[in-house]
């Protein structure tokens, strides 16, 4: 099938107003030796009722597991009904970037209430319309601040996510910026006297991720006074947004930055994205931050109306000379989170404190097995850190079973071996974490 | 319209969250006090007020389903609603990042045909589809670019980039520690070759070219510039957001290009969702794919995996593996179409263009008046010239007769640019009814000008202030004290 609607005859009134006789006259500027025939390796079109049963078919040779208990970076939430028949709407998906405000308030307004509400979640004053992810998020933040203070050296905490940490060095390196990381200590917080002696006058910011990949809640407050003694930016992210819910925001406690994955809030967990980064800042940086901002106004009868603005920032005006490349963001995926997070409204909380309770619920099930004990000491939110006697082998258990059990955090942190980085959140029941207790007490 | 937060009322919400069915816990002994936060001000709503409040914004927004969105450069093409369906599907949707590759083996199927595809379409050795949108791929792109002459020991500074560029090209450049240099258009609006020789020297890494460039004109002399840039050991980019123009006809890594980004939610069908989710993938000849960005793909027999054992690689450019779900529905567009649907989509996207080119050509400045691909560049200056009407009424007044603008003021090196770009998913009727209406407005500039300096007149806010909005900028709404 295709989606062309001309007729044979719509196509032969169409040469002759262009003055053409063929179809191929008009690709006459392509020279003759790099003409294709016929485009390689692609399967024969396929009728609407195929299509669907070759994707199904896929579709269906993915086992979906029946229960995950891996977060680290991608959190299973309940999506309410509203956030799907909204982002559904054609009048929203079908649109481009909303260069013609008149005919663009809809996702103008929709985005400007979104940065409204992130702003007040994570503690600061102003947020942007949306990056790619967390990690790139978090990575364009560390970009800003090196180019701001003409400064060199980018400081990350261990406990950063490592996918994040890696995102960081890519940007830093392409950029000529080098990059120091942070131990942990036994609590599974940054190790503030490291830090302090990593800071000198070449630091341009420090990275921190609160909670952080561990679930640890970093004491983000005295990290930010060591940080701004030294002249160094402070930029946090965050794991699970929903935490936001219930924590002390970064902003609150003085960050510069606050960055991280906007996924929790509406948006499935399509097997990596689309995800959302979530860029906040303190207000003095408006004028420099990456993205789109949406803007009120007022138009020419003194109405109410918005924007995208301050687009000297970005690189259609800027070029060269702009502090990010990005065009594209993720403006369906920070509408799903608006939504999201106007349905649940005070909610949130809540809903934060049941995942505190399935957590906490799931923890202690897991330290009844003999052999399993918690590794750091620091409060957590809704991931936590267990030692057991054999990680691989718990989770085949569990895999066996259907169940994605803990991820293995030996992968990155070498000296963490035998531990397992378990998430709960409220798609969890009761019923579940005792069937998982069950199936670890077995043997094989 | 009001604010969610001038309909919020205290003691309302919209979503119940459900019960815990585990013992609650005391928050405090749990999370030290000094760790919560004090108060958490989300609006409150009730579900019907939400879903008034999210419809009647949805209903002051154009998109394609609602009529002709000529938007030169982003070629906004129909979005078929069985990409959207089978996306939807939870096997995609439900699938941690994380999970075991045993269990997505249908997920990295797809990604790695999709791959393979994508070789085919471009002639290219290899492709990335972890980059989020097409100035990611930029980005991406620019950096193996990068890590290619390091890798050799070169030091090169430069990056040529033609001034019909699009605006990310120079910012991706000096974002990876380039200089970038403009190099001029000549007057057919081709790259003036004589210039492109003076300019290409051994400290030149690449040049980025936009093919067919920005005023939809292919490059005749494709293969000399590629000569140029390759006989000084540079690497030819390729911005590859006019792929619509010549899908099924020519292959960028045929013409020379060593890498060549995409943008999916353009050439591929996918929606742009009001500024995204895109998905950029990245391209590569032979010599560069040891560069490409981790994790990548593996094929054992027929099982698939993730592997980031490649040393020389980039790194990683975003969290996980791309946007997938944005794949599954360019994937699902290519396999509805096939091979001979892609090659159509591009044969009519190019005579769509050169027909509206035609039809206007009479009432409208054509800086560059020879055959075009999949879009065309008119010029205002007539209209300024003879009535004071500027491209923006144009524009604005196109939205009074129900139609989308087109691009406005790009590329930077026409004045009073007008960008159209119709794809290939218009029918006669609609290109014959834009046209109409442009050749209206074209009389309404002379004959009443006026009108069409005060359009909008049918929106619900006309012209706004720009100005104000940058000089006292509000982003966040504050409570009145």
């Amino acid at each position: 099938m295709d989606y062309c609607p001309h007729t044979t005859q719509d196509i032969i009134q169409m040469q002759a107003v262009i003055g053409v006789t063929s179809l191929d006259d008009l690709f006459a500027d392509i020279p003759q030796k790099f003409r294709l025939k016929q485009i390689p390796n692609i399967p024969a079109a396929l009728s609407e009722q195929q299509t669907v049963a070759v994707l199904s078919d896929l579709a269906r040779k993915n086992k979906l597991p029946q229960l995950t208990l891996t977060g680290a970076g991608a959190y299973h939430h309940f999506i309410p009904a509203v956030v799907g028949h909204i982002i559904s709407r054609a009048e929203f998906y079908t649109a481009y970037t909303p260069y013609q405000a008149e005919i663009s308030q809809g996702i103008l307004q929709a985005i400007y209430e979104y940065q409204t509400m992130i702003a007040h979640l994570t503690g600061t004053e102003i947020a942007n319309a949306s990056m790619y992810d967390g990690a790139s998020a978090m990575a364009e933040a560390a970009v800003l601040c090196a180019k701001m203070s003409n400064r060199t050296k980018i400081i990350v905490a261990g406990s950063v996510h490592p996918e994040y940490r890696q995102v960081v060095r890519t940007y830093s390196w392409a950029n000529g910026y080098t990059i120091a990381e942070i131990p942990y200590t036994a609590s599974g917080q940054l190790d503030q006297a490291a830090l302090q002696n990593e800071l000198d006058n070449q630091v341009a910011a420090v990275l921190v991720q609160s909670p952080n990949f561990f679930g640890v809640i970093e004491d983000v407050a005295s990290i930010v006074d060591v940080a701004h003694k030294k002249g160094a930016l402070l930029i946090a992210g965050f794991t699970d947004g929903t935490a936001l819910g219930i924590l002390q925001p970064a902003g609150a406690v003085g960050a510069d930055f606050v960055v991280g994955e906007g996924q929790s809030f509406g948006n499935p967990l399509n097997y990596g994205g689309p995800y959302l980064g979530i860029f906040a800042a303190r207000e003095k940086f408006m004028r420099r931050i990456p993205g789109r901002l949406v803007g009120a106004t007022v138009d020419k009868n003194g109405k109410r109306g918005f924007v995208l603005t301050l687009q000297t920032r970005e690189q259609h005006i800027r070029r060269e000379k702009a502090t990010s490349n990005i065009c594209s963001n993720e403006a369906l995926c920070a509408l799903a989170a608006g939504v999201y997070l106007a349905a649940l409204g005070k909610n949130l909380r809540k809903l934060a404190e049941i995942n505190i309770y399935k957590t906490q619920y799931l923890k202690n099930k897991l330290l009844q097995l003999k052999g399993w004990r918690e590794v750091f000491t620091a409060p957590i939110y809704n991931e936590f850190v267990l030692r057991c006697p054999n990680p691989r082998l718990t989770n085949e258990k569990l895999k066996n079973e259907g169940i994605i059990g803990g991820y293995e955090l030996q992968k990155y942190y070498p000296e963490l071996e035998n531990t397992l980085l378990f998430c709960a959140t409220e798609m969890i029941s009761k019923e579940d974490i005792d069937r998982v207790a069950t199936i670890l007490k077995s043997r094989v | 319209m009001d604010l969610i937060f001038e309909i919020s009322k205290g003691g309302r919400n919209a979503v119940d969250v459900s019960a815990s069915d585990v013992p609650s816990v005391k928050i405090e002994p749990v999370i030290d006090k000094k760790y919560l936060r004090a108060e958490l001000d989300l609006p409150e709503v009730a579900e019907i007020d939400l879903i008034r409040h999210y419809t009647n914004l949805s209903r002051r927004n154009f998109g394609v389903d609602l009529g002709f969105y000529p938007l030169g450069s982003c070629t906004m093409k129909y979005n078929p609603k069985v990409n959207e369906n089978v996306a939807a599907l939870p096997g995609f949707t439900e699938m941690h990042p994380y999970v075991p590759a045993e269990f997505a083996q249908g997920n990295l199927q797809l990604i790695y045909e999709m791959q393979q595809y994508l070789c085919g379409i471009f002639g290219m050795a290899e492709f990335t589809l972890q980059p989020a949108a097409g100035a990611h791929g930029e980005l991406t792109g620019i950096m193996m670019i990068k890590k290619y002459f390091e890798n050799k020991d070169q030091k090169r500074r430069f990056i040529l980039i033609p001034d019909t560029a699009h605006g990310t090209n120079p910012a991706s450049g000096a974002l990876c520690g380039f200089d970038t240099v403009t190099l001029r258009s000549n007057s057919e609006g081709g790259v003036d070759i004589e210039h492109l020789q003076s300019l290409m020297t051994e400290d030149v890494a690449a040049l980025m070219l936009t093919n067919p460039n920005t005023l939809g004109l292919f490059e005749r002399n494709i293969e000399k510039v590629a000569q140029i840039v390759h006989d000084k050991g540079g690497l030819l980019y390729g911005d590859g957001a006019n792929a619509n123009a010549f899908l099924g006809k020519t292959r960028p890594g045929d013409l020379g290009f060593d890498v060549i980004h995409l943008n999916l939610h353009k050439t591929f069908s996918t929606p742009h969702g009001g500024g995204g989710p895109g998905s950029g993938p990245v391209g590569v000849a032979a010599k560069l794919t040891d560069y490409l960005p981790i994790p990548r793909i593996v094929k054992k027999k027929q099982e698939y995996n993730w592997s980031d054992k490649f040393p020389d690689s980039i790194g990683r450019m975003r969290s996980f593996y791309g946007n997938f779900n944005v794949v599954v529905k360019a994937y699902t567009y290519i396999r509805s179409v096939g091979a001979e649907g892609l090659t159509r989509a591009t044969e009519m996207a190019v005579l769509n263009a050169n027909y509206i080119k035609e039809k206007l050509k009479p009432y409208f400045d054509l800086p560059y008046d020879r055959v075009c691909m999949h879009e065309c560049v008119f010029s205002g200056k007539r209209q300024v010239a003879e009535s004071g009407v500027h491209t923006t009424d144009i524009a604005k007044r196109l939205i009074d007769y129900g139609y989308h603008p087109p691009t406005v003021y790009f590329p930077l090196i026409v004045p009073e640019a007008i960008m159209i770009e119709p794809t290939e998913t218009e029918s006669k009727e609609t290109l014959d009814a834009f046209c109409e209406a442009m050749i209206a407005i074209a009389a309404e500039a002379k004959e009443n000008p006026d009108c069409v300096k005060n359009a909008p007149l049918t929106t619900p806010v006309s012209r706004l202030d720009e100005v104000l909005a940058a000089r006292k900028p509000d982003v966040c709404w504050k409570k009145a004290d």
